[in-house]
């Protein structure tokens, strides 16, 4: 009989590897969505140029590709990065660009006569999108971002193959050690899934919440 | 280190024969969740409780957690059940599962745009459930969800990288033994990185004349 807490531990180990790829990448994730998204909006042509460019290069090759590339050429180039740094810049560009398609989506998606009553109120385009637009976009996101952050936690556990030590990397040491492949393997699913519905979990409180005083605004 | 064109061409054989697996596993997989996305679309509708309710948590539990691991699960796990799967028929199989419940999801939303008044004329014609749905609703349902089911396929096209970890000689998986023998990681990586991009490239026109010829895609 194999002593199964010592290995619970290992994968726990990893599950926290994993819950800081998923919060760090979130984070770029969001951050990125937000600059091209608006970015493709913008007056200067440039800017929208490099936003499209942005996008439809990250949404066009696989997150598998570009966490390779992030990890075994970049270096090559001369950016060393930890095994840790190119998992996050990759899945955070890459779940950017499709956040930045929903950003876009969500704004266009408010009302004309929205844009047109803030020009009538004379407020600058910062102050348009920060107190007008983005507010009520925000909530049109955030279901999708729910499910870009789902994808974004399932995508981390291909970091395991740039040798980074999350969940599935740790259960693979494990399958490794004892022979067993269905305790690691079912263990480390069920815990994705947790993970995956606190996150919807969690997405549905913050949605409730922002639509907390937008009653009758929004039909 | 420096490009070498030399080497690109050297490799090039290999690489082909690394795409023509990848799409193969492609087209394959996408058989295989067109079928299962139907399948459990119509069983999630089933009025049997205990029918549509395991059904549905099934699908959820594939959709929230990795593929990766899924296919890691197939492959190391079943056959301790005594289920030997080849790596190719493994992956096309974790494909189609994956990609399946998002299918559903797909098909789910155009069953639902069947007006009322088609089932109630079925009902009327005295058509029995079968041949409600053979000759009435799917007929009218499917049409407008090819080009969602197509965007699904791409998004697939682009996780195939991931069948390289369980051993299947696809494209990624030839460009890392290439980048291992030879110690050159930037062409082979970026070779994989323009392929994917110049099919998707292509796939997206695909798409649009799909759209063009059966409606606008849902998002």
């Amino acid at each position: 009989m194999i002593d199964w807490s010592g290995y619970i531990g290992l994968i726990l180990q990893g599950a926290l590897v994993t819950i800081q790829l998923t919060i760090m990448g979130c984070a770029l994730a969001l951050a990125m969505a937000f600059i091209a998204g608006l970015g493709r909006l913008s007056h200067l042509a440039p800017v929208r140029w490099l936003a499209t460019a942005y996008i439809e290069f990250f949404r066009g090759t696989s997150i598998f590709v570009q966490l390779f590339w992030a990890y075994f050429v970049l270096p090559i180039m001369g950016f060393d990065l930890s095994s840790l740094q190119a998992g996050v810049l990759a899945l955070g560009l890459n779940v950017g660009a499709y956040g930045a398609e929903v950003v876009r989506g969500a704004v266009q998606s408010i009302g004309r006569e929205q844009f047109e009553a803030c020009v009538a109120l004379n407020l600058s385009r910062f102050q348009t999108m920060r107190h007008v637009i983005l507010p009520q976009a925000l909530i049109v996101m955030l279901p999708t971002f729910c499910n870009n952050a789902i994808e974004l936690l399932k995508a981390t556990a291909i970091v395991s193959l740039i040798s980074l030590s999350d969940m599935t990397f740790q259960a693979q040491v494990v399958r490794a050690q004892t022979g067993n492949t269905l305790v690691p393997f079912t263990t480390i699913l069920i815990l994705y899934f947790m993970m995956a519905m606190t996150i919807s979990t969690a997405m549905r409180w913050l949605e409730r919440r922002l639509a907390r005083g937008l009653d009758g605004v929004r039909s | 280190m420096e490009w070498d064109w030399e080497f690109v061409w050297s490799i090039m054989p290999t690489m082909i024969e690394g795409v023509k697996i990848t799409i193969l596993a492609t087209i394959l997989g996408s058989l295989v969740a067109a079928v299962v996305g139907l399948v459990i679309a119509l069983l999630r509708r089933s009025p049997n409780w205990f029918i549509s309710r395991p059904v549905g948590l099934f699908a959820e539990f594939i959709r929230g957690t990795p593929l990766l691991v899924q296919l890691y699960f197939l492959f190391y796990v079943l056959p301790g059940a005594g289920i030997l799967l080849s790596p190719l028929v493994a992956g096309v199989i974790g494909l189609g599962l994956h990609y399946g419940t998002y299918t559903a999801e797909v098909y789910r939303g155009g069953i639902d745009n069947v007006p009322r008044g088609q089932w109630e004329a079925a009902k009327a014609c005295n058509l029995n459930p079968t041949q409600t749905w053979l000759h009435v609703i799917l007929p009218q349902a499917i049409p407008p969800m090819i080009p969602a089911l197509a965007n699904y396929f791409i998004a697939m096209f682009k996780e195939t990288p991931l069948l390289s970890a369980i051993t299947v000689l696809e494209l990624m998986n030839q460009a890392r033994s290439i980048a291992n023998t030879n110690y050159r990681y930037i062409e082979p990586m970026t070779m994989v990185g323009v392929f994917f991009l110049v099919i998707s490239i292509i796939s997206v026109f695909g798409l649009r004349w799909l759209e063009r010829r059966y409606g606008r895609v849902e998002r």
